[in-house]
């Protein structure tokens, strides 16, 4: 899952069935000191989350489907958490994104 | 899960059996800014987007899943026609 703040909506009317009723939302990673890191995208709300909320996106389909409990979806990112605190303390030494690389 | 400007429409006759009868677009991917990002890619329409539209779009496995026929080979489908996209200047 990524960290992101969720800073933006995307309203659109014309669209399909699935996504009706769902708030769609753009979503800015950030790592743990709330700075962005990789492009925006977008995630549709499933934890009544707002803008401006830091939230955890899922990005796979297949939890997608579970969580939405809808077997053909095309849905592939969700908002699947508001958080409250992060407190991550990186070792020294160990190079950006190396951890998320699975490099250290 | 990305937004793109509907820039073009593609013809194929020759075609692999999933890909009957469903419209082809060519999209241009933007950032969410409404900048273009990277090269444009075709899509598969699933709601009557039509050139100049802005639209959202899904890719890779949950792309096949918009269409009524979901075992089809595509990796990106266009799933929404964008009204508004409204995003706060981070401060």
């Amino acid at each position: 899952m990524t960290l992101c703040r969720v800073v933006g909506t995307v309203v659109s009317t014309v669209k399909h069935p699935t996504y009706k009723g769902l708030k769609l939302y753009v979503v800015q990673p950030v790592d743990s000191d709330d700075r962005p890191t990789d492009p925006s995208f977008l995630a549709v709300d499933t934890v009544q989350s707002g803008p401006g909320d830091l939230v955890l996106v899922l990005s796979e389909g297949n939890g997608a489907r579970q969580i939405l409990r809808e077997k053909v979806l095309p849905i592939r990112s969700l908002v699947v958490g508001i958080v409250d605190a992060v407190d991550a303390r990186i070792p020294a030494g160990v190079p950006e994104g190396a951890i998320a690389r699975g490099d250290a | 899960m990305y937004l793109g400007k509907v820039v073009g429409t593609v013809v194929a006759s020759q075609k692999a059996p999933g890909l009957q009868g469903v419209r082809l677009l060519v999209v241009q991917p933007l950032n969410t800014d409404l900048t273009p990002r990277g090269s444009v890619l075709v899509a598969v329409d699933a709601v009557q987007a039509g050139p100049g539209d802005v639209v959202h779009l899904v890719s890779s496995r949950e792309a096949a899943l918009a269409l009524p026929d979901s075992f089809v080979p595509v990796d990106a489908a266009i799933v929404g026609i964008v009204d508004s996209v409204d995003v706060e200047a981070r401060p």
